[in-house]
């Protein structure tokens, strides 16, 4: 886990959720690349964040566009943020005697449905093998988690409106991997509203 | 692991990783800690005999779960269902105690099915403890398993390793110390069901004030012939302060290099013409966005 670097940060606003990582890559000490992106999307509302070893996010990420692609066959329809995130789980918890050393992130807006028509904004995270965790507030992971908690904890307020969300999900996560020699290079910022998705890359200190 | 075309997932766990993951933890700081719930879970026998009341169990478990010395979450939940009439606490490695509640569930399910009968705490007991010893401890699931069924209130511990233990009173994980301590002092048999709930939210509170394993609020659930009530976060003794100052950042606070905006919502324009298909001066088209995220770009695309 301590091999490759990253972090990755996602966070509930009001009817918004954001997702931000680093997007360093190294091998240990060196950097290698500052255009490592951990964040993926699932579909239009769902993105995934994987932080940990670097190898196990391309197969992982390969994995579950595998799962995916044969759920929205067989289902005829977009899978939604709370599957998605078991999905993740079950994935995880078959390799449990020999673990992906990934700890992924979810951020999801679900759709309306009959039963649902007003859900709330879906953030979850999960270890290893697979544990879930749906918090109502924030999801941290990687290199930088330790700060993440630290920092998310005393910015993070309830019903952010979206820009102010960029802004304390940035100011959370720029702030945490200023402290861990691991994370930083760089960091990208997803803000998932209901009407459009706002990417930025943020300047971030380079050392 | 060899590459192998679309197939169906195989059954259990897949070894593949192993060898590598042992390398890792040789060449780095050891493998990652699992989220693991210190825990305190109990479990209490209530009713029958002079009380008046109906015989059950009463179950309490508290809500930290931890991943080394971090709280990875404030309020997980450690009571699980396996049938209508059973539950089942579970402390040791929370991926575990998850994913084998929910196949002895699945199971006991199947089974009542089959037999024509509510499956019998006895039944979960044997499918949980079989399935623990055959992965020999390495499961790290430590359950209190308590229902009622047609032989009445039943209460059992089962160990990773596959041991399990029938009693009145019962409890286990890292704040098992403290709450036995109020178990000894103050359990007697035939409780009313508010003085069983009220022993048990004691119990669980001596673990969540005592123990740095739990934490955070107290969950109880009792169950009797008649029906199982799921009290989640029946005492919540741990509730955060208001924060005193407010910590938005002024907009534009953070510097970004580039933005890029993916609109959800989909346009068109389209103009009636006369000539279909003929691209004339004039007209508008619109493309209408296709998925670009995983699926589009290099999967599959619905009605593309």
């Amino acid at each position: 886990m301590e091999l490759n670097g990253g972090s990755v940060v996602a966070m509930i606003g009001k009817d918004c959720v954001a997702i931000a990582s680093d997007l360093r890559l190294g091998n240990q000490a060196v950097g290698v690349a500052s255009n490592f992106d951990k964040v993926f999307p699932v579909n239009d509302k769902l993105y995934y964040g994987l932080p940990g070893l670097a190898t196990d996010v391309y197969t992982l990420k390969e994995h579950l566009r595998f799962r995916v692609n044969m759920y929205r066959m067989k289902e005829e329809r977009e899978i939604t943020p709370k599957t998605f995130t078991h999905l993740v789980s079950s994935t995880l918890y078959e390799k449990r005697f020999g673990p992906f050393f990934i700890e992924p992130v979810v951020a999801g807006l679900p759709t309306p449905t009959e039963l649902d028509p007003h859900p709330k904004p879906f953030i979850s995270t999960m270890d290893t093998i697979g544990c879930i965790t749906t918090p109502k507030d924030f999801a941290v992971a990687g290199t930088a988690a330790d700060k993440l908690y630290g920092v998310a904890e005393g910015l993070w307020e309830p019903d952010l409106e979206p820009e102010d969300l960029f802004e304390t999900v940035s100011q959370t996560l720029l702030n945490a991997v200023d402290r861990d020699a691991l994370s930083g290079w760089g960091a990208v910022v997803h803000i998932i509203t209901q009407d459009k998705v706002i990417t930025r890359t943020l300047r971030a200190r380079m050392d | 692991m060899v590459a192998k075309a679309v197939e169906a997932p195989n059954v259990g766990f897949d070894f593949s990783n192993y060898a590598r993951n042992q390398f890792f933890g040789e060449r780095l700081q050891g493998i990652p800690k699992a989220t693991s719930t210190g825990t305190t879970i109990v479990g209490v026998i209530f009713g029958g005999g002079d009380s008046g009341e109906e015989p059950g169990v009463c179950l309490g478990a508290d809500t930290r779960a931890t991943g080394g010395p971090i709280v990875a979450d404030k309020n997980c939940e450690k009571i699980h269902y396996l049938t209508p009439q059973i539950r089942c606490c579970g402390a040791g490695t929370a991926a575990d105690t998850e994913f084998v509640t929910n196949l002895i569930s699945s199971n006991l399910e199947l089974h009542a099915l089959s037999q024509g009968r509510p499956a019998r705490v006895v039944t979960a007991m044997t499918m949980l403890k079989q399935y623990l010893f055959r992965y020999q401890g390495h499961v790290g699931a430590h359950l209190v398993l308590g229902g009622v069924d047609v032989t009445g209130p039943q209460l059992f511990t089962v160990h990773a390793h596959g041991s399990t233990d029938k009693l009145p009173y019962v409890t286990m994980g890292s704040g098992s110390l403290a709450a036995m301590a109020v178990f000894e002092s103050s359990f007697k048999e035939n409780m009313k069901r508010d003085e069983a709930i009220a022993l048990v939210a004691r119990a669980i509170r001596s673990g969540i004030f005592n123990d740095l394993g739990s934490g955070s609020n107290v969950d109880v659930a009792v169950i009797t012939k008649n029906g199982t009530e799921n009290l989640r976060n029946y005492e919540m003794p741990n509730e955060r302060g208001t924060k005193s100052r407010n910590y938005k950042f002024r907009r534009g606070t953070t510097a970004w290099t580039k933005e890029s905006i993916r609109s959800l919502i989909v346009s068109e324009e389209i103009k009636s013409t006369s000539g279909a298909g003929k691209d004339q001066g004039g007209v508008e088209v619109v493309a209408v966005p296709t998925g670009a995220g995983a699926g589009g770009e290099e999967g599959m695309e619905i009605d593309s």
